[in-house]
Formats: C-alpha cells, structure tokens, sequence
C-alpha cells in the first residue's frame, strides 16, 4: 500500500523547471532514497511535498493512518507546512534549522505543539490539563532525547552542541511530532565515515522502533546502497531511474549522469 | 484532596524563594502606597504601567520577533475607552462645550474595572483587524502597517469631535493614585506573561521567532502564533493605556504621539528583547532615571549658570547612557535571560571566581 505518492508534480520558478515530472511512489514500511547530483531538485522535491512551494502542476497524495487503522488518500499539494506535519510528515533540514537561541530539551518540545491541546486560558492558569499535557510532552521528549542520545545535553543551547549532535537534535526533533513518514534532507551531511556508519544503524532502527517509513535524499552512496529498498535518481529534474539498489547501480543512464562522475571524485 | 495538598507543599517547598519575594514586594507596595509623596507616587504609577505596555510589546517585539510600533495607538484606544465610559454624566457637557457628545454615549457610565476590560478588548478587537492581513506577511511590513496604524488612530481621536472631543481632550476623568491598581494589574500582567511564556505558546511564539520555515515544520502555524501574540499585547496594552488615563487624569491626542511608542521601544532593548525581567527593571530604570536627570535642565543646577544646562540636556546625557550600555551589553541588560534565583547564583560566582582569580594573579605577580 502506499503511503505517498506523487503524481506528474511539475515545480517551475519563472524559466526554470527544478522538478519535472516527478512521480514517485512509496509504501508504507519501505526506506525510500532520492538521489542526483547537486542541483538536481532534490530539497526542491522535499520541499513540495512537505508544503513550503506549492507545485505548479501535479498531486501530492498522502495516505496515513488514523488512529483506527484506516487509511485514506489526502491530496496535500499546497496545503500550508504546519497542517501537513499535522497529517504525519516530519522533514529534516539540509542546513541545520535548529531554533538555537533555545536549549536542546526546548527544541523537542516546541515539536509537540500539535499534540499538547490545552487551552489559552488553562496555560495562564496552569490548569490541570495544562500541567499534564506539559509533563507528558516533557517525558516524550527527555525519552526520543535519551534514545538519539542527547539527554544529558538536554539543557545547553542547541547552537552549542557539535555539528553531529545538531543533526540527531534535528531528528529528535522530527520525531516528536509523531510522525508516520520523516523526510531526511542529508543526514549524513559532513559526517566522517564512522559516524555514517553509526548514523546507518540509528536510521534503520528507527524504522522499526517507531513505524515509520523514511525517504531521504543523501550523497554517501555507501549508506544508500546498504539500507535503501528503493532509489529514486534525479538529474536536472527529471527524474532518470528509479529502482532497488541493485538496479540503480547497472542502470547506464546513472552510471552516466551521476554514478561515474562520483567514483572519479571519490577514487 | 489529600493529593492536592502534598503537591501545594511541595510546590511551595520548590518555590519558597519566589514566594518570600513576591510577598516581599507586596510588603514593600503597601509601604510605600502609605508613605510616599505625590510626586513619587505619580512616578512609581507611570512606572507600573509602563511595565505594562512594555512587557506587551515585548511580548511580540522580543518573543515572537515581530517588529510592531503600534503600542502608541493601542494604548490610545484603551485610554479614550476608559476615559469616555468613566467621565461623570453630568461634567459630560461642560466638557464637551464646542459639540456636545453623541447621544448613543452620552448617558453611559461605567465603572473604572469594567471600562478597562473594555479598553483591553477593543483593542485587541483592532489588534485582529490590522493583524488579519499584516501578520501574513513576512519582513518589516508589520512595522510599517503597524505606526501607519498608530497614528491613524490618533487622526481619528482628533476629529470624531462628537465621541472623542477631539483636539480638546477629555478632562475630569475620575483618577487613581493609590499604587494598588497599577501595580496589581502590573503583577497580574508579569505572571501572566511568564505562566504564558513558559506553555506550549509560549514555545511557539519563540519559534517562529528563532526560524519561521523549522516553526511551520514542526506544525507551528505562523499565522494563529503571530496573532495570538499580537492579540494578547494590544489587549494589555489597551489596559495599561487605560490605567495611563486614570492616572493623568485627563487625555487628548497628542499625548499618543508614536514617540511615544520609542519610549517603550527603548526599554525593551534596554531590558533585553525576550526577557520579562529585563523589561520589569529597564520600565522602572527609564522612568525613574528620566526624572532623576531633570535637574541637568535647569540653568541653575550647580548654583552657577553654566552654559551647557539648558532645558534638554537631559534626554542627551540619557542618550549617552543608553549608547553606553547598549555598547557593553548588546543585547541588552538581559538578553534573553530570566532574573531566576539560578541566574542570580550563577552571576554571583562568575563575579566572585572572577576577583579571586584577580587576586591569584596579583599574588602571582608580585612573586615574580
């Protein structure tokens, strides 16, 4: 079943055409990858289906799940960021959007806002119903906290950690939101081999301690390669393969356009 | 109920610090509502409600990053509800002598509570209207939109003659001097403010102002956040421009020039833009020091006519000050930090480690 899925999404600024005919379809438990070289329209892509750009053309459909288990289609192309996080699509970003005058545990919470419902008045008057939603949100977070790692940070300015805790706050972060479907803008970004490593087993453990299902965009192929169960190949918009890592790595055409200029680089 | 109470003792076992402070202060206020003079009063009143709109403006200046100047106009709203609902029927005619006031208004008086909350809603109620299509935008329009504003309001006060009594003003308005209304409703606003800070709003005021595009993200929505903000400052702001009114006795247009708006303006940067406590201390230091200075405008001042202390000399040293302190603390007295019994502690051991080190150092250097 899947869970979103686009259908020949154009997104054009004036002349130029950053996502052409974008169709991607992904199910429901699946890692997905997007790949292509810079400025193929990768974050563009991102950035469609989690409502920042309205596409010009095209659906953006999402299915999730209510709390019965039923899921039903939503069309949410141009729908604002805040309601589709709402629906259950959490993003990360590709350079760093922590809210970093705030301390690490405060950047958690902000996440929850969706989820904490008590009235204007019960804050001012710190009803009981305030009091319990602050204290049930405060023990979610410390918790995805202690689970990417953080918790005894959970007091220091998010812009004072290292660049590698930023990115797990950023996840964190994500989470708590409660999300059926996170989007990873590079996670990997900047990381030395060791902790992509580490970051490859967080990702995929993750996946199956939370539910979800994960489409990222990443450039360590390494790590696409291992955990992705399908790969999207973006060049100039277009979008130019799409398959299992398998396929994507004999497939000519990437070989082409990205796969080989890659290797030159990496060799 | 047995429950309820452990977690009252409790409460109070954690914040006993702050309770012994805010009886302290409510001590203090009753002491000095008994022994103050006049002009005292008047100045500790001014300074209450400038705690008021300053902490407002803050509200959606420093918290929720959107640059507003309209507090000038919301005050005007709050101050001319409370002056025209509380003015004697009677005095209404021979205040209203050039045309007498409308007859929908002329007979209704309220009293001084309810006018206030009045002024504090429709205030809040022209909060929605401007904020409606000004708060959607991103970038300095609310600035704009928001003196534009201001100063409409004030154009319009000056010829709706029949409701307003224009350029002439409203005089006789019953006053207020004892210091419990305006530092009660200044405590009620403060503990409001920061009840309200720290809450789920709370939160999402300060994230939309951190990074609006992760705010949204993370299912903030930058409309309801950026207007519940604007709402509630106009809605205390209209309330403090109220009490303004009941203290000065008397209001008339110019009196909400949007100079004024720079008065508040200048405290929240002086207190730090997202600190209640900084904007509580920058209230009281700006008021106060204002009149302190004001013997630097008399020519007399040393008992000699010195050529430099002319009528005006005052607002430069204050200038000069405020430039001082806004050189060495640049974002202010607090930044974004809370006066809490932490930051206290933590201020008084850097300060104390700092002289101990001097001394180590001196030691260190007379041994060489």
């Amino acid at each position: 079943m899947s869970l979103l899925k686009t259908e020949n999404v154009i997104m054009q600024f004036g002349g130029v055409i950053a996502v052409n005919d974008l169709n991607i379809d992904i199910k429901k438990g699946e890692l997905a990858a997007l790949i292509g070289p810079n400025g193929a329209g990768k974050t563009t892509a991102f950035n469609v289906i989690t409502g920042v750009y309205t596409p010009t053309s095209g659906k953006v459909l999402f299915s999730p799940t209510d709390n019965g288990g039923v899921a039903s289609e939503i069309d949410i192309s141009g729908k604002r960021p805040d309601k589709i996080t709402g629906l259950g699509i959490a993003r990360t970003f590709q350079n760093i959007r922590l809210f970093s005058d705030l301390s690490v545990l405060e950047n958690v919470l902000i996440a929850t806002h969706l989820n904490i419902n008590y009235s204007f008045l019960s804050a001012i008057l710190r009803m009981p119903k305030a009091r319990n939603g602050e204290r049930e949100a405060k023990e979610k977070c410390e918790f995805l906290l202690e689970r990417m790692g953080l918790i005894d940070l959970k007091d220091e300015k998010a812009s004072s950690l290292p660049y590698g805790q930023q990115r797990h706050l950023e996840i964190a972060r994500a989470l708590a939101t409660n999300p059926q479907l996170l989007l990873l803008d590079e996670p990997a970004a900047g990381m030395n081999p060791q902790e992509t490593d580490e970051l490859t087993d967080l990702i995929f453990k993750l996946k199956t301690d939370f539910d979800l299902t994960i489409f990222m965009i990443e450039h360590h192929m390494d790590l696409v390669m291992e955990i992705s169960d399908h790969i999207y190949v973006l060049d100039f918009g277009c979008t130019i393969a799409k398959g299992n890592p398998n396929e994507i790595q004999n497939d000519p055409k990437v070989i082409e356009a990205y796969l080989g200029v890659d290797e030159d680089v990496e060799d | 109920m047995k429950n309820t109470q452990n977690s009252l003792g409790a409460y109070l076992k954690k914040h006993w610090k702050t309770v012994v402070f805010l009886v302290l202060v409510l001590i203090g206020i009753g002491i000095a509502d008994q022994f103050v003079n006049s002009f005292m009063r008047r100045l500790l009143n001014l300074s209450a409600i400038y705690t008021i709109v300053a902490l407002s403006m803050n509200l959606v200046n420093g918290f929720t990053g959107q640059f507003s100047l309209g507090q000038a106009g919301f005050m005007a709203i709050g101050a001319y509800t409370v002056a025209i609902f509380t003015v004697p029927v009677g005095l209404r005619s021979t205040i209203f002598y050039l045309a007498p006031m409308a007859p929908l208004l002329a007979n209704i008086q309220l009293p001084f509570v309810v006018a206030l909350i009045l002024g504090g809603f429709l205030s809040a109620g022209v909060a929605f209207l401007i904020g409606s299509p000004c708060l959607r935008l991103r970038g300095d329009y609310l600035a704009i939109a928001t003196l534009g504003f201001s100063e409409i309001i004030r154009i319009i006060f000056t010829n709706t003659q029949t409701i307003t009594n224009g350029a002439l003003g409203i005089k006789s308005i019953p006053t207020i001097s004892s210091l419990w209304w305006t530092f009660g409703i200044a405590l009620i606003v403060i503990i409001a403010c920061f009840l309200l800070i720290n809450s789920s709003y709370g939160r999402a005021f300060k994230s939309v102002r951190e990074d609006e595009i992760a705010a949204e993200a993370m299912g903030v929505s930058l409309f309801k956040t950026k207007m519940t903000s604007f709402l509630i400052s106009a809605f205390f702001t209209g309330i403090g421009g109220g009490l303004y009114a009941a203290l000065l006795g008397t209001v008339d247009p110019k009196q909400f020039y949007f100079t004024l708006t720079y008065n508040f303006l200048l405290i929240i940067v002086l207190g730090g833009m997202g600190s209640i406590s900084g904007t509580i201390i920058a209230s009281f230091v700006v008021t106060l020091g204002q009149e302190a200075l004001r013997f630097l405008d008399e020519p007399m001042a040393f008992g000699l006519d010195l050529p430099i202390f002319r009528p005006g000399l005052r607002m430069v040293v204050f200038s000069f000050l405020l430039m001082v302190v806004v050189l060495f603390y640049r974002k202010g007295l607090m930044g974004t930090n809370e006066l809490t019994w932490n930051f206290i502690a933590n201020k008084y051991r850097s300060i104390k480690s700092r002289f101990t080190k001097k001394a180590a150092s001196a030691q260190g250097g007379d041994s060489k």
